[in-house]
């Protein structure tokens, strides 16, 4: 099965509190750590093991700039066959229909059986692999927390829904899914992967490769855009206990107790 | 404004979902002097039930009825919706895993914007929505402009719009469902698989101690066991904690875990996803302990304490196991 997984770069919540910077126009990014967005990275685990049973290989692809090269790396560390960047100034600015028309581009350059990507970014909204399984006609399925190929056709899905429910679902191929963290338990990649995933050739295709369009990706094309960052103000918002941990814990204790939570 | 609003409004054994008075309360966001259409896909009897509801406080209900519309298929309704749905209009969809199947593929075949889990909706200017969306699970909000120049497709959080009070619409049902026909789709409902309770049922407990990504490791679950043995609590936890498997789902609180209701929740390094919050009802007593002092928890939380999980809660710990030697000895 050949299996492309698109994924991103985004500032790690885990490793970053994210602030506003001073203008107020964005968040502060100096100092942030990046790193793979976290179900971009399930999305890659389940794809090497889908092809450790069913044969084939892995691509990872990614919309960026240089700087984004990084998790490609990464992910050919952890078993990727191929990685690829997309990357054209034009494509600067996109919105998720830019990326996933970007995305379409370099899907239709290949032959792909199965799409991966992660269900959703820190900073996005959950929208670019139903947008780009739409603009292919392939059958999409979000939020997808197990997956059987079931035979060379087709596979058997679960979708997480309310409730910690699970809908199963059967899914022609070719199609795409967005993969929710908990599918799998990625596994680890170490700094002599990554050292020596960082002799790959990591090819980059632009707008004229992808035959994308200038016009239809990018800023210009972009209906939806961020206006500035804020943080809103704060409403009553939590009474915060004060003192040493011996004192606050005393404190609590009585309010426990008071809430009838300590008999 | 003269986009036509429409709420897709999903149903289950008849009942209509909650989001209902939200997006119909969303579309006034948008547009004081609207009056959005519900738009409602099945079929038999349960779905005239739906109609009949929705046309109380809608004045207009479109009604598309079709055996393989019976499940709410993403694919199907997409489909469906593309027939009838006229060019240029706004079409309203709960942000929940219906509407993040739905509604980025009905945006491209409408040929709409889209503008995904909607927070605050400020109104129109121009060609432009100007809505509120979160990012960094809500540690940063962010002001979008959205072009509506050839319609949109807007996913509403759930809960973040109050229903508002409307007269009594008495409204008319039109049956949409010749225009629809026969529909296939390249995706299949199997069954459903209802979770499995576990050891432990979080949905009884009267006090949690509940544990998120600021616990760590695996091995320090045992600081929060030992805390919620000194309570006579039970351990639940956030996403994280499951999607490292360190817990069984059945723990896990949140929309798309378990719903509880206890009368304290302690939330230990938790950072207070509104995923999260969704799972927590009856208006808890919320203690919230994180070391990141702009943590959303401490947004919701009546009591918070600014420190690491790992050096309070064994404080804690000792302190409850104090106050219930005192009180035993007595």
């Amino acid at each position: 099965m050949e299996i492309l997984v698109c994924a991103r770069r985004v500032p790690d919540t885990s490793e970053n509190e994210i602030q506003l910077n001073s203008a107020g126009n964005d968040i502060e990014r100096d100092d942030l750590v990046y790193s793979i967005n976290e179900p971009d990275n399930y999305a890659v685990e389940e794809a090497l093991q889908i092809v450790a049973k069913a044969g084939g290989n892995v691509t990872v692809a990614t919309v960026g700039t240089d700087e984004d090269e990084e998790i490609l790396r990464r992910e050919l560390a952890m078993g990727a066959n191929h990685g690829v960047l997309l990357s054209d100034d034009s494509f600067s600015g996109s919105d998720g229909k830019g990326i996933a028309t970007v995305l379409k581009g370099f899907v239709q350059k290949g032959k792909y059986d199965l799409i991966l990507t992660g269900v959703q970014a820190e900073d996005g909204g959950a929208q670019v692999g139903g947008m780009l399984a739409a603009m292919l006609d392939y059958p999409f399925a979000s939020l997808v927390n197990s997956i059987e190929v079931a035979d060379g056709a087709k596979l058997r899905v679960g979708r997480e829904i309310e409730g910690g429910n699970r809908e199963m679902n059967e899914i022609d191929l070719p199609c795409v899914l967005s993969i929710q963290t908990g599918i799998n338990e990625p596994r680890y990649v170490g700094m002599r992967g990554i050292r020596q995933a960082a002799s790959l050739e990591v090819p980059t295709y632009g707008a004229a490769e992808l035959g994308v369009d200038r016009v239809s990706v990018g800023d210009a094309a972009a209906k939806v855009k961020r206006d500035d960052y804020f943080v809103p103000a704060l409403g009553k918002g939590a009474e915060i206990l004060q003192g040493d941990n011996a004192e606050i814990a005393e404190k609590l204790v009585e309010l426990m107790k008071a809430k009838g939570g300590l008999q | 404004m003269t986009a036509r609003i429409f709420a897709y409004i999903a149903h289950k054994g008849g009942v209509v979902d909650d989001s209902a008075a939200e997006l119909f309360a969303a579309a006034k966001k948008i547009d004081p002097a609207a009056s959005p259409t519900a738009v409602v896909t099945g079929m038999g009897p349960e779905l005239d039930a739906v109609c009949e509801n929705l046309r109380g406080s809608y004045s207009e209900v479109w009604k598309v009825a079709s055996e393989s519309l019976a499940y709410p298929n993403a694919e199907l309704v997409r489909k469906a919706l593309v027939k009838v749905i006229p060019a240029g209009s706004l079409v309203l969809v709960a942000h929940n895993h219906f509407g993040i199947d739905l509604g980025p593929g009905l945006s491209v075949k409408l040929d709409a914007a889209f503008v995904s889990d909607v927070m605050g909706i400020d109104g129109v200017e121009g060609n432009s929505l100007k809505v509120v969306r979160q990012e960094f699970g809500g540690q940063v909000s962010t002001h979008v402009s959205c072009d509506i120049s050839s319609g949109a497709v807007i996913n509403v959080r759930p809960g973040a719009f109050k229903p508002v009070e409307s007269a009594a619409a008495n409204g008319t049902v039109v049956d949409k469902s010749a225009e629809v026909g026969a529909l296939t789709a390249g995706r299949r409902y199997l069954e459903t698989i209802v979770a499995e309770i576990g050891d432990v049922d979080i949905t009884k407990e009267s006090v949690l101690v509940s544990v998120g990504r600021g616990i760590q490791e695996q091995d320090n679950l045992a600081i929060a066991q030992d805390l919620a043995e000194a309570l006579g609590a039970a351990v639940s936890c956030s996403r994280p904690v499951v999607d490292a498997k360190w817990l069984p789902k059945s723990r896990q609180v949140g929309s798309s875990g378990q719903t509880v209701k206890p009368k304290i929740y302690l939330a230990c390094g938790i950072s207070g996803s509104f995923q999260h919050l969704a799972g927590l009802k009856g208006n808890p007593f919320i203690i919230a302990i994180n070391k990141n002092p702009k943590a959303p928890i401490f947004q919701v939380a009546d009591v918070g304490i600014v420190a690491d999980v790992l050096e309070f809660l064994p404080e804690l710990t000792n302190k409850v196991r104090e106050a219930k030697g005192a009180h035993a000895s007595r």
